[in-house]
């Protein structure tokens, strides 16, 4: 009895563990796409100061779509967790 | 989007003040109006009174991250391009954080429904996107096609 307890907390114990690994892992890509994203727009704008304003709402947007993927991680971090 | 001159790419004529991320936020909040009741309505059918708040919770988080995304971006842009980079890539990884933790202290509640909130932050981050970028995209296409909303004065 006390070893299927024991069983049940470990599990438990792994579950939260991969959440917390799955989220953070699937934190890095957008990091990493944000950062080129963010990169390649500041350049854009020093090189054509008067498309700053087209090129800060396509930044935007990419942003808001590179951090669509860590948003996924983070339902998988609540689904694991909580479901 | 309300103002014409960030997707006609003269948003730096614009004044230092022009936010074009404030704008999209804002349209999208705005265009999220009209489904978010539907979906909290249907939400609370099937899950009961905890998946409608759950589900509401998830709008806000949503609506709230993007809002918080603006504001750091317009802030980061008036201030410096190395500002803009430090707000927009440090704000994600705070937003991430914040968004974590509300989850954790609501999900104490009895009323934490996890299926409902997961469903309402990748339906509506994406689908509010995708409506977004449909309409920024036909701007960015065809300026010559971008009517004044009714009601805003022709520049």
């Amino acid at each position: 009895m006390d070893l299927l307890a024991q069983a049940d907390n470990a599990v438990d114990g792994l579950k939260a563990l991969g959440a917390g690994l799955g989220y953070g892992l699937a934190a890095i890509g957008p990091g990493v796409g944000i950062g080129l994203v963010v990169g390649n727009a500041i350049t854009a704008m020093a090189r054509q100061p008067e498309s700053a304003g087209m090129v800060r709402t396509t930044m935007f947007l990419g942003i808001a779509f590179t951090e669509a993927l860590a948003l996924i991680g983070f339902v998988v971090f609540i689904l694991l967790n909580f479901a | 989007m309300s103002d014409e001159q960030a997707e006609t790419g003269d948003g730096a004529s614009a004044g230092a003040d022009h936010a074009p991320e404030r704008d999209i936020a804002f349209d999208m909040a705005r265009r999220s109006l009209w489904v978010f009741p539907a979906w909290v309505v249907v939400s609370g059918f099937i899950w009961g009174v905890g998946g409608a708040l759950s589900s509401a919770l998830g709008y806000v988080l949503v609506i709230g991250n993007l809002a918080a995304a603006a504001a750091l971006m317009a802030w980061g842009a008036r201030t410096s391009p190395v500002a803009l980079m430090g707000a927009t890539l440090g704000g994600f990884i705070v937003r991430l954080a914040v968004l974590a933790g509300i989850v954790l202290a609501v999900s104490q509640l009895s009323i934490f429904e996890p299926v409902p909130i997961a469903i309402t932050i990748v339906a509506s981050h994406l689908g509010l996107l995708g409506w977004e970028i449909r309409y920024v995209s036909l701007r960015l296409a065809a300026p010559g096609l971008d009517l004044q909303r009714p009601g805003k004065e022709q520049k």
